[in-house]
């Protein structure tokens, strides 16, 4: 599940030709540094004990043509960076030329989970599934606040902003499991906004698209994730602010309603509870605080949930009991 | 000029006024502005640019620990990787306050409105700035803008960060966000005021003789940093308040919702927030460039050129905020623009270094505290410029925007170079604030514990940006924990240097040896009048030098004229 478990990383994977190049960019740049700085520091190092007050040296000046000095310091180490302001130019703009054949991958981020469509129809939520040796764009909008979708194997990120479609692309070529995360500041949960990309080869991603959608534990991990950002828990968790039912081992239960009868809590019953909650009232004394959440999530964002409160009744239980 | 007191007769002899080793028997204890009166009445309604000076030292050093404690808070949090410590809620506050103190309420009041406010008159020759009252004003301003912050700080909190990005700031973020940016709009004004009496000073209040190109450079930083004062700080203010009307009556100016456009925010934050780090970067530099001379003996390298610097520094920081922006949807073509005005940014700032260290070569250097300081400052600074134009570099930039690359470059550049320079100056002009000295002994123990403290605590961020690990993230990937072990690690060391300043400087106002005039033996026309300086400043009329930086040692440059 970890992309590395290495207890201390010092260099980033590279997953694609542009990552190693920004790598080599980041190098060279380092190179140049150390250049105009170590002279600097060894000088001022070096001055600060030879000519210390009492110690006997050559204080005498000649004429300084400070002139020539001044202008020499400051326009050849600009020149030089130069060099590495074509160099970054150059990368960031084929960055932004999106091959024609390029696979279109769509994004949506929201407080605080991502959402993935493949062009196959298939929808992964904060993890993402992508073959190596093709061109791939992510298109991206935000539903809330900006985002920003970083995928560091890849040094690329881009804002996902609520108003426009934004995009970024690379081609992989190397497989493996890597981070991707949320880098704009969201939010409450903006440090749990991150997932896995997983670099797989064509047949392997191909194999992946149509399993996808049957694994029933990827609907339910998935769901997890959509409970957490409509923030089900707020009120729903054990020892939430807000008393509320509590959902651990709901699914199949026998519940009983306000006007007597007893009903058990099947898909059908939990997807209504969550898209009209104030239709099958509870015996027990709950203040009818719940919203409706119909026309408010989307339907297969609801499979989902209903799929993770179905799974997560076990767990969930034991985690209630102390 | 004159005082009342004075025979005309002895005001010739003004000039045996600035040799340190001659006491000035008319300038005894007790007329000093210190004890000149001693009512709280005499200092919370002073219009002495010197007791104002020491009312914002007070309150910046209030708010410097509030940021400082945060600050801990944060890195406590960070030690394990869970996010065990805090909720994310709380973790997110207290990032927000760190920034929103540190950034609003230290550093930028920091430099300017205590050694500038002091230094200003006394190195120009002047009686006061030009409008005490007003003086007096920017500084009630500024702690009710606090007061509103810090109010709303203990009631609610704020979780947008110090950058108050919309839509998050306008539209979800359910904290006391209105009332902490009216604090931040209201400190604003006291900038701008501040900004106005310093260059109507410097312009209207020399002493004659005093030209421009007889100037302390550290009144140039100054002058520069009162220009960005005066045409920044009104672009802040209206965002701001464009923002406090779209929260509070849903006018739409950046939610998409209301028809806004949430990266007009950024664009007008940046406007005034790039610039904003001149504020903070140049007083310093001024700081370093009058401890460098005076520690040398020798006169500062290329004079000219470090003035024109500052005023080139202060002018091109106004073209360069569009950096913030590479990855946010901003034009590609006005990206690039912006990438090159960024690496040009580097020029003035690299002249100011490599003067400094032509300034050292050949001098007579005594290595006592503000020196230690001057020179972390330098390697610090020279560390945080570069790693700058890593992030100005488009290609980098798409990788390390909004990682913790980004959160070790400003730190070098606001702790390694504004608190630094603030520290160096304060253990400099101390003596002369004060009429005391400090325990040189201690005074460097310190300078190299915040040194090393500093660079553990952010030498591995840079580490840590570049394998990606974003800011202000409170559960992060395990495999990070050890780089932020060993930040939190250096924090520890950090806040041992910065709490024995603390205790041996207000020790030295009671048990300190009473300084002399000049202790350094340094130029310039603070050092000619007592320790502390009398309530009048100057009772003879002061007699500006030929020369500025008139130290023993002298380079002969030639290629240029002097005024």
């Amino acid at each position: 599940m970890n992309p590395t478990d290495l207890a201390l990383q010092l260099w980033p994977a590279a997953a694609s030709a542009t990552a190693v190049e920004t790598d080599w960019l980041i190098l060279a740049f380092t190179v140049l540094t150390l250049l105009l700085t170590v002279p600097v520091f060894v000088a001022i190092t070096w001055f600060a004990i030879r000519y210390r007050q009492g110690e006997e040296a050559d204080r005498s000046h000649g004429n300084v043509r400070s002139v020539l000095i001044e202008i020499s310091w400051m326009l050849i180490p600009f020149l030089l960076t130069l060099i590495f302001f074509v160099w970054g130019a150059r990368l960031f703009f084929i960055s932004k030329q999106v091959p024609g054949d390029a696979m279109v991958v769509e994004a949506i981020g929201r407080q605080w989970m991502w959402k993935f469509q493949h062009p196959t129809g298939q929808s992964e939520i904060n993890d993402l599934h992508l073959p190596i040796g093709q061109p791939i764009k992510i298109r991206m909008i935000s539903q809330d606040v900006i985002h920003n979708l970083y995928l560091p194997a890849l040094r690329m990120q881009m804002a996902t902003l609520p108003d426009r479609y934004t995009e970024l692309w690379f081609k992989a070529d190397r497989t493996g499991s890597y981070r991707l995360y949320c880098s704009e500041y969201c939010g409450t949960d903006h440090s749990k906004m991150d997932g896995t990309l997983t670099l797989m080869t064509q047949a392997d991603y191909a194999a992946w698209l149509q399993n996808a959608g049957a694994r029933q534990g990827g609907q339910a991990g998935a769901g997890r994730a959509v409970y957490e950002s409509y923030a089900c828990g707020t009120c729903h968790d054990p020892g939430a602010k807000v008393r509320a039912p509590s959902l651990a081992g709901l699914y199949g239960r026998e519940v009983k309603l306000a006007d007597g009868r007893i009903v058990t809590a099947d898909e059908t019953y939990l997807r209504d509870k969550i898209l009209n909650p104030n239709r099958q009232k509870l015996a027990a004394d709950y203040k009818q605080v719940m919203p409706a959440f119909r026309n408010v999530i989307p339907n297969d964002d609801l499979d989902r949930l209903v799929a993770y409160l179905k799974s997560s009744g076990a767990t969930a239980q034991q985690e209630a009991t102390p | 000029m004159n005082s009342g007191s004075m025979t005309s007769g002895t005001i010739t002899d003004g000039p045996a006024l600035r040799d340190p080793h001659t006491p000035d028997s008319r300038l005894g204890h007790g007329a000093d502005y210190l004890h000149a009166e001693h009512t709280l009445r005499s200092w919370f309604f002073t219009t002495d640019h010197k007791r104002i000076a020491l009312l914002y030292l007070a309150s910046i050093t209030a708010f410097f620990v509030i940021g400082a404690v945060t600050a801990g808070l944060v890195r406590l949090a960070l030690v394990v990787p869970d996010g065990q410590v805090f909720t994310n809620d709380t973790y997110n506050k207290l990032f927000t306050i760190h920034g929103v103190v540190m950034v609003w309420f230290f550093l930028i009041p920091s430099i300017p409105a205590t050694f500038g406010n002091f230094l200003i008159p006394l190195m120009i020759g002047a009686r006061d700035l030009a409008f005490p009252k007003l003086n007096l004003a920017s500084w009630y301003v500024f702690m009710t803008g606090a007061i509103f912050t810090l109010v709303s700080v203990v009631l609610g909190g704020v979780d947008t960060g110090w950058t108050f990005y919309t839509p998050l700031s306008t539209a979800f973020s359910n904290t006391w966000v209105v009332p902490a940016l009216i604090g931040v709009t209201i400190v604003g004004f006291s900038s701008i005021l501040t900004g106005l009496n310093f260059v109507v000073t410097i312009h209207t209040m020399r002493a004659p003789g005093m030209t421009w190109f007889r100037l302390p450079i550290f009144v140039w930083t100054h002058y520069a940093t009162s220009l960005i004062f005066l045409l920044a700080t009104p672009v802040i203010t209206v965002a701001l308040i464009l923002l406090i009307a779209e929260r509070a009556f849903h006018i739409g100016v950046f939610d998409p919702a209301y028809g806004g456009d949430p990266v007009l925010f950024q664009h007008l934050f940046w406007f005034y927030s790039h610039p904003a780090v001149y504020i903070m970067v140049l007083p310093g530099m001024g700081v370093i460039s009058e401890i460098v001379p005076a520690f040398a003996q020798k006169k500062l390298f290329g004079y000219k050129f470090v003035a024109y610097a500052a005023i080139g520094l202060a002018s091109v920081t106004f073209f360069v905020w569009g950096h913030h922006m590479f990855v946010n949807g901003q034009s590609d073509l006005a990206s690039v623009a912006f990438s090159v005005l960024s690496f040009a940014v580097a020029v003035p700032s690299a002249v100011k270094v490599y003067n400094w260290t032509a300034t050292i070569h050949k001098g007579s250097l005594k290595l006592d505290t503000p020196m230690l300081y001057a020179m972390g400052y330098i390697g610090l600074f020279v560390l945080g410029g570069l790693t700058g134009l890593y992030l100005a570099t488009l290609a980098i930039n798409q990788h390390v925007h909004a990682t913790y690359f980004v959160v070790a470059h400003f730190h070098y550049i606001m702790v390694g170079g504004t608190v630094l320079a603030f520290l160096g100056g304060l253990h400099f002009w101390w003596p002369k604030i004060t009429g005391r000295m400090y325990s040189e002994a201690w005074g460097r123990i310190s300078a190299f514990l915040i040194f090393i403290g500093f660079n553990v605590t952010f030498f591995p961020q840079f580490i840590l940006g570049y394998l990606g690990m974003p800011r202000r993230y409170h559960v992060y990937p395990p495999e990070f924990q050890f780089l932020n072990i060993l930040s939190s690690a250096g924090s520890t060391i950090l806040a041992v240097g910065y709490i024995f300043p603390m205790v041996y400087l207000v020790y030295s106002i009671w048990f300190g040896k009473r300084a002399p005039a000049n202790p350094w033996d340094a130029r310039g026309l603070e050092w000619t009048v007592a320790s502390p300086p009398p309530a009048h400043n100057f009772l003879t009329e002061p007699q500006a030098p030929k020369i500025p930086y008139d130290y023993p040692i002298q380079a002969r440059e030639t290629g240029r004229q002097h005024s």
